[in-house]
């Protein structure tokens, strides 16, 4: 609760904060990409490997400094690119999978990828790494996928568990989805085969919804999740749900529309229930909130007053869409441990000027949010100030550390991945 | 007197497509209203929409094509991948049909006549048509 407080007080001044960075001296200029000019924090800098290979969804590195790329859609006939860097670029060596998706992820010698409704993995050879005739082997199949919160993002334990998050296809659960004035169903049906995560073996092969566990539920939709290997935990980054204005204008206007409800950071608790679509996170109330489509007055509790509560609550609307926790000794000591977030950028702030499009980082102590978080690298959008999504050069998706410590940021707008360093 | 009645009949003209013009441009007024209410915060006031979400309305078919296909398009709804352009957009379009014939055809008015495009005006008549038909 405290921590959640933390960053309230944070936010209600970054709110207040027009522009965050007018009044921040103590960041640096690094840097340029093809197209922009990353803002950091001092000792860091950012160099561009690669300038855009394709709509780059999340990223992973091996040991061996290998980069592996999930594409959004599949580019000759594959989704998965490989990439090794020399001379301070990044050239693609290998491409495999014909599916695309978002979810990659490397682990005990295999390599994890998915596409919008499978998760398949791959055996890394003995020179660590893929070859490229070999087949998948498929480990969970079926998953639901109608084409909004369709990506599957996962993350694996050390006791031979994948986590995939199955968003809800879905605003809020309306009658007619996005519909203004539209009434929520009670109980939710989508809620019995997606909005949460669910756990499945590793190494079994071809998993359904029944070989599987609902691990937790109430959660719309995660793009971004990570095992934290310090606390054996599961976080993960829910994007909030869109549109209280546009659906129930009498209660919320545009202005709180725009900020509400919460981008939630979750500590994900086997058979937690974090609420939707039944509730939302008001950062501003510190509490979850029944939704108008349930009767909800934008006040009152109800039925959310014994939901579980995000451990850290940021800005509405963002879309996180990567979540690592850094445990590198390249970056200062108050980085170990701690978790890097990449934002999206929004869109349901129209027509107020977007914003996210930046990567944060938040300390942690003891498995917990320990202060308040900095923007850690700006600039993404290649602008002061936009008013449509499409006008952001770049979008951050995946984040991915390297053996050295170094820290990958991909973009899916034009498929730049950054590398950031750090020297003293 | 033949003279005459050339005048009468360029003046009636021009009376009539000044009348055309001044109805084209309060139904694009009235449109850009419905727009901001109900469609603005998905497809941007710009009209170029959220990528891989929200298609743009900017110069394409869907928009500049075929009235007939638009007004189906905005009282059914869309759900499913579409392809706009080049690029891909997923997400659901809710139904409009809870808005009035006027604002439909004004709203639909408003993106052929904006964001770059140039297509004819959609009637009232022409949305009570076709409304008929859809079920």
């Amino acid at each position: 609760m405290k921590q959640i407080l933390t960053g309230l007080l944070f936010m209600t001044s970054f709110l207040i904060t027009k522009n965050i960075h007018a009044t921040d001296t103590t960041k640096v200029k690094s840097a340029p990409a093809d197209d922009v000019t990353l803002v950091l924090q001092p000792g860091f800098s950012a160099s561009v490997i690669n300038e855009g290979v394709g709509k780059n969804r999340h990223i992973a590195v091996n040991a061996n400094g290998d980069i592996y790329v999930k594409l959004e859609r599949p580019q000759k006939g594959k989704g998965i690119l490989v990439l090794k860097e020399k001379s301070g670029k990044a050239e693609v060596v290998n491409r495999f999978g014909d599916f695309g998706g978002t979810g990659i992820a490397l682990k005990n010698g295999y390599l994890y990828a998915s596409s919008n409704s499978d998760v398949y993995r791959f055996k890394l050879n003995a020179n660590n790494a893929v070859d490229p005739s070999q087949k998948p082997e498929k480990i969970i199949t079926g998953l639901v996928n109608k084409g909004q919160h369709e990506s599957k993002s996962l993350t694996l334990d050390n006791e031979g568990n994948i986590y995939v998050n199955i968003g809800a296809p879905s605003n809020s659960c309306q009658v007619d989805d996005r519909q203004p004035g539209s009434l929520g169903r009670t109980p939710c049906p989508i809620l019995d085969s997606a909005g949460g995560i669910w756990q499945f073996k590793a190494d079994k092969l071809n998993q359904t919804y029944k070989d599987g566990t609902r691990y937790a539920t109430g959660i719309r939709n995660v793009v971004g999740l990570d095992w934290n290997n310090t606390t054996n935990q599961l976080f993960a980054m829910q994007h909030g749900r869109d549109g209280l204005f546009q659906m129930f204008p009498k209660l919320y206007n545009a202005e709180q529309s725009a900020e509400l409800p919460a981008e939630e950071l979750l500590q994900v608790k086997k058979g937690g229930d974090y609420g939707w679509p039944y509730c939302y996170y008001d950062p501003g109330q510190s509490k979850k909130i029944l939704a108008p489509e349930y009767g909800g007055d934008a006040k009152q509790q109800g039925r959310c007053e014994g939901v579980d509560t995000p451990v850290y609550a940021f800005p509405g609307h963002w879309g996180p869409n990567a979540l690592l926790f850094y445990t590198g000794d390249q970056f200062p000591e108050k980085y170990k441990n701690g978790a890097f977030i990449a934002f999206h950028g929004s869109w349901n702030r129209a027509p107020l000027p977007q914003k996210g499009y930046n990567v944060v980082f938040l300390p942690f102590k003891d498995g917990k949010p320990s202060g308040k978080y900095e923007v850690f690298a700006d600039g993404f959008m290649g602008a002061n100030e936009i008013k449509s999504p499409g006008d952001a050069k770049h979008r951050p998706c995946g984040l991915a550390q390297g053996p050295d410590g170094s820290l990958y940021v991909s973009d899916d707008e034009k498929g730049t991945i950054w590398k950031i360093t750090y020297k003293q | 007197m033949i003279g005459a009645m050339m005048t009468a009949l360029v003046a009636s003209s021009f009376n009539k497509r000044d009348q055309d013009q001044g109805d084209l441009k309060a139904s694009i007024e009235r449109g850009s209203k419905v727009y901001e209410t109900y469609c603005l915060s998905c497809h941007m006031q710009d009209g170029s929409g959220v990528p891989g979400m929200n298609p743009p309305l900017k110069k394409t078919k869907w928009v500049e094509g075929p009235k007939k296909v638009l007004t189906n398009l905005l009282l059914k709804g869309l759900t499913g991948e579409i392809e706009v352009n080049g690029d891909y957009y997923d997400n659901v379009m809710p139904s409009q049909a809870y808005l009035k014939d006027q604002e439909l055809a004004d709203v639909m008015t408003f993106i052929r006549n904006s964001f770059g495009n140039k297509a004819s005006r959609v009637s009232v008549s022409e949305v009570i048509k076709w409304r008929a038909t859809v079920k």
